[in-house]
């Protein structure tokens, strides 16, 4: 009953997604906005229809209702509570599912909260963004359906007849009760019993599915020929909140990695990971180039180009993903749905090459670059790096498929081609990060350039020396320390700069001078935030891929390894039953650096009796410089007293994750809504400012 | 002719010492492989010893270089299924064989195609992909520097950018903040507008 309400829910929403789409288009055309706002009404009922198919799967889930197929695939009785609520997105019908509830969250949060500013464009926004949506829940209603029962006939046949069968086998069934119910569920994977589940994926699909709406808003600007108007307001905040999410996603998943998979390591440039990675490099080109639009009315194209592009990644990705495309360590939620995700990804690049060609008139830019030494060019330059990056990826991510298209030959490509190819395009794009911000609109003198940089250059090339001295010997690392001691210098003094105009012209100690500074102009500082965690990230990244350390060795009782100024000394095993049907095989190690004892770390391996799949599971010491971590990776019976362990030493490692709290504190900073900045027109904005007096040179 | 045989015998006789030497250095390697080969059937686990142990790092070394051939995206030296932990062996056996790592990493290749390789070399079928990003980038610096010449030349030229021109250089002794701050840029551009 609970599953036919479900799939009655995601029907009804369907249908709902084709009328949207309808009534919008008559209601624009016929000058009925009735019609129009019935057509916004079917988007914001699909979002609480889908909501209410998330949820009774979730009810589903809870009561271990075992006669539904996906419940019996993705959970069983011995799972802990949390872990059956992300079971929802821990298959491949139940995460499509959940990635129709949060595309129509963001379609139908995008309708409310921009109706009455952007009415023009509102038509043709219900139309575009019913495009995702129908495709995505035909989806769910016709191929992935998660209300499927057990034991019943499935539909079968292929193509055309496939899709019309599914919902017609579905209904026969509701009348064929199955006779054998299933006692019990086969239960996630291993690999994805982890905490991290619950917030990895959510974050993702929000990232991915948050990119809809500035496509939505771009395509419908264009079509309603309203291209000048307030919709790259709205749609650069959107991005903000979707590029925010893909990168916290991503952030997770390398954390999620290091933590369980046991090599070490948080990124593997697996063809999955990078799927997410390559929209949100070209969200993050868009967020500087849209500056140059709101500025200078300068790269309108090449603005909805990125917006285009990123959506089609977005397309691919979820292709990626759910479609297995590519071979990845992420293949355990995909099916054949992969034509048909091709066939949509195609239909979404004519449709919008069609549209900016059609408009293109719309596109052009109002003013030109003036100066190599501007900001517009500094951006142009950004672009061009990001843009590079994701095409080196990309290229990289699909040639195994190429390859064994036209040669009939599978090749690998991962970490050293991705380093080599595109860590000099990072290094720049981190020099550029510093430079940028000095440079003007317009214009800048070489003189002031040369003024503003000669002391961090100099800064930098002293620590860098020092660096040397201490040991540093690899160029890498000292050239990209160097890079991004300077480029943190820079973002500092400009802190600083501002921070002491203030002081000076308001009389304000420096802490309330810096927080109104960062109030004030919360975009750019937000921005300069970002920066600052970008370039601790990068730190992190640099020391552990060059410096990394690892050793395994084989060890009785009381034997020790040593790494770095580590030893390990392996004291005992032990035995047990863990929760969730689990044996634990757990190491007893003590840590010590130099001669103290500083940590006693049990790595231990998992074993899921139910599947016999094996997880080893690292323990960890982490301290600000460096993490000590440690992997059981074999063991010779318990009374024998002797197991390998695999040790690294990731130096700065930390780095990375305070990193990423700094880029989504700063991300924040600059995309919380501001409800005065939506209202306060220009000329009264004028006034306020004339009238308090400002910064100099007002 | 005397004088001449003379030397030959000199040399005959030097002949053969050295063939003694040689003979005896024949017999005596004959020898050592008879008592090898009869320590071998006696002893023979302790024989198969090789001369040097080969550590889980060494061999992880070489694993590292390579990819599981049958996992999917799996570096060799963390793969943890029973083939991938078979060729690790493999690879200590050739590692104590005296085989080097080259070596090594070409004997998976042959056996496993170019996919067995974590770094894809810059030949064959694998050749393209290195080209790609060789080729782009200068072509995107290229087009880069061009696209700016290009639109500097027009742009001189226009009022637009003559108007603007003068006014940014008032700002560059003032406050770094101004001139990207917006609402000063709304006011300027009120002002132009004006």
């Amino acid at each position: 009953m609970i599953a036919d309400l479900g799939y009655a829910a995601i029907l009804i929403a369907f249908l709902a997604s084709i009328y949207a789409p309808i009534a919008a288009y008559y209601g624009v055309r016929n000058d009925k906005p009735r019609w129009v706002e019935s057509g916004r009404n079917a988007i914001l009922i699909i979002f609480f229809l889908v909501a209410l198919a998330c949820g009774l799967l979730i009810l589903l889930l809870l009561t271990n209702e075992f006669s539904i197929t996906y419940v019996w695939e993705v959970s069983s009785r011995d799972m802990p509570v949390y872990l059956k609520v992300a079971a929802l997105w821990g298959g491949q019908r139940g995460s499509i599912l959940f990635f129709n509830f949060m595309l129509a969250a963001f379609t139908a949060a995008a309708m409310a909260r921009n109706w009455r500013n952007e009415r023009a464009i509102m038509p043709y926004a219900i139309i575009v963004g019913s495009f995702s949506l129908i495709f995505f829940l035909g989806l769910t209603l016709f191929l992935e359906n998660p209300f499927q029962r057990v034991g019943v006939a499935t539909a079968e046949g292929s193509g055309l007849e496939l899709l019309i069968s599914t919902p017609v086998t579905y209904v026969k069934n509701i009348f064929e009760r199955p006779g054998i119910i299933p006692d019990d569920g086969r239960g996630l994977p291993a690999l994805l019993r982890h905490p991290v589940m619950i917030i990895h994926p959510p974050m993702l699909y929000l990232g991915y599915t948050g990119f809809t709406v500035p496509f939505v808003f771009a395509m419908a600007a264009l079509m309603a020929g309203k291209f000048n108007e307030g919709w790259i307001r709205i749609t650069r905040r959107w991005t903000l909140v979707a590029w925010l999410f893909l990168g916290l996603g991503v952030i997770l998943g390398g954390r999620w990695a290091y933590d369980v998979l046991g090599w070490g390591g948080y990124w593997a440039w697996d063809a999955v990971e990078n799927s997410s990675l390559l929209p949100w490099l070209t969200g993050t080109a868009f967020l500087h180039s849209v500056m140059i639009q709101e500025k200078r009315g300068m790269f309108k194209g090449w603005n909805v180009a990125l917006i285009i592009i990123t959506y089609l990644l977005v397309v691919l990705g979820t292709l990626n993903v759910r479609g297995g495309l590519v071979s990845s360590v992420h293949a355990f939620a995909q099916s054949n749905i992969g034509w048909l995700l091709l066939l949509f990804l195609t239909y979404m690049i004519v449709f919008s090459i069609y549209w900016v060609v059609k408009k293109r008139d719309q596109l052009e830019s109002e003013n030109h670059i003036n100066s190599f030494l501007s900001r517009e060019a500094a951006f142009l330059g950004n672009n061009l790096l990001f843009l590079l990056i994701t095409v080196i990826i990309l290229f990289g991510t699909y040639y195994p498929r190429i390859s064994e298209l036209f040669a009939g030959q599978e090749v690998t490509v991962s970490g050293p081609f991705y380093e080599k190819a595109t860590g000099p395009l990072f290094a720049i794009l981190l020099l550029l990060m510093g430079i940028a911000p000095l440079t003007m609109w317009y214009r800048t003198g070489i003189g002031r350039l040369r003024k503003m940089t000669i002391g961090p250059a100099a800064g930098s090339t002293l620590l860098v020396i020092a660096m040397f001295f201490l040991g540093v010997k690899n160029w890498i690392a000292l050239v990209g320390f160097w890079i991004i001691s300077f480029s943190a210098f820079i973002t500092f003094l400009e802190f600083g700069r501002a921070m002491n105009a203030r002081v000076r012209s308001k009389g304000e100690n420096p802490i309330s001078a810096l927080a109104a500074l960062v109030a004030r102009n919360r975009r750019r500082y937000g921005g300069y935030i970002i920066h600052l965690g970008v370039l601790t990230m990068a730190m992190g990244i640099i020391s552990t891929e060059l410096y990394q350390q690892e050793t395994q060795v084989r060890l009785m009782r009381n034997e020790s390894l040593t790494l770095g100024d580590y030893t390990m000394t392996f004291r005992g095993m032990e035995q047990r039953a863990g929760v969730d049907d689990t044996e634990i095989i757990e190491a007893t190690v003590d840590v010590y650096k130099g001669d103290r004892l500083v940590r006693t770390l049990h790595p231990r391996t998992e074993r899921f009796m139910r599947t016999g799949e094996d997880m080893s599971i690292p323990a960890v010491r982490m301290t600000v410089t460096e993490d000590f971590y440690v992997l059981l990776i074999n063991w010779e019976g318990m009374s024998s007293n002797e197991a390998t362990f695999k040790a690294y030493l990731n130096p700065l490692i930390n780095w990375v994750w305070a990193g990423a709290f700094v880029f989504i504190f700063g991300t924040l900073v600059a995309a919380w809504p501001d409800p005065a900045d939506e209202k306060v027109s220009v000329s009264k904005m004028t006034k306020e400012r004339l009238a308090i007096g400002g910064a100099p040179g007002d | 002719m005397l004088g001449s045989e003379a030397p030959k015998q000199v040399m005959d006789d030097r002949r053969m010492k050295n063939f003694q030497r040689r003979d005896s250095g024949k017999r005596m390697a004959l020898f050592v492989l008879l008592m090898v080969l009869f320590l071998f059937s006696v002893f023979p686990v302790s024989a198969q010893e090789p001369t040097r142990v080969i550590t889980d790092d060494e061999v992880n070394n070489v694993a590292r270089e390579l990819f599981c051939p049958i996992c999917e995206n799996t570096p060799l030296d963390v793969c943890e299924t029973q083939a991938c932990k078979d060729w690790r062996e493999t690879i200590r056996d050739k590692l104590a064989g005296g085989q080097s790592d080259e070596q090594i990493m070409d004997y998976f290749a042959d056996q496993y195609g170019v996919r067995a390789l974590a770094e894809p070399p810059a030949e064959g079928i694998t050749l393209p992909l290195w080209l790609v990003p060789i080729l782009i980038i200068p072509a995107a610096v290229v087009f880069f520097g061009l696209y700016l010449k290009n639109i500097k030349r027009s742009a001189v030229g226009s009022s637009e950018a003559a108007a603007v021109v003068s006014q940014p250089t008032t700002d560059i002794a003032g406050d770094p903040d101004q001139d990207q701050d917006p609402y000063v840029a709304r006011i300027e551009r009120e002002l132009r507008e004006k």
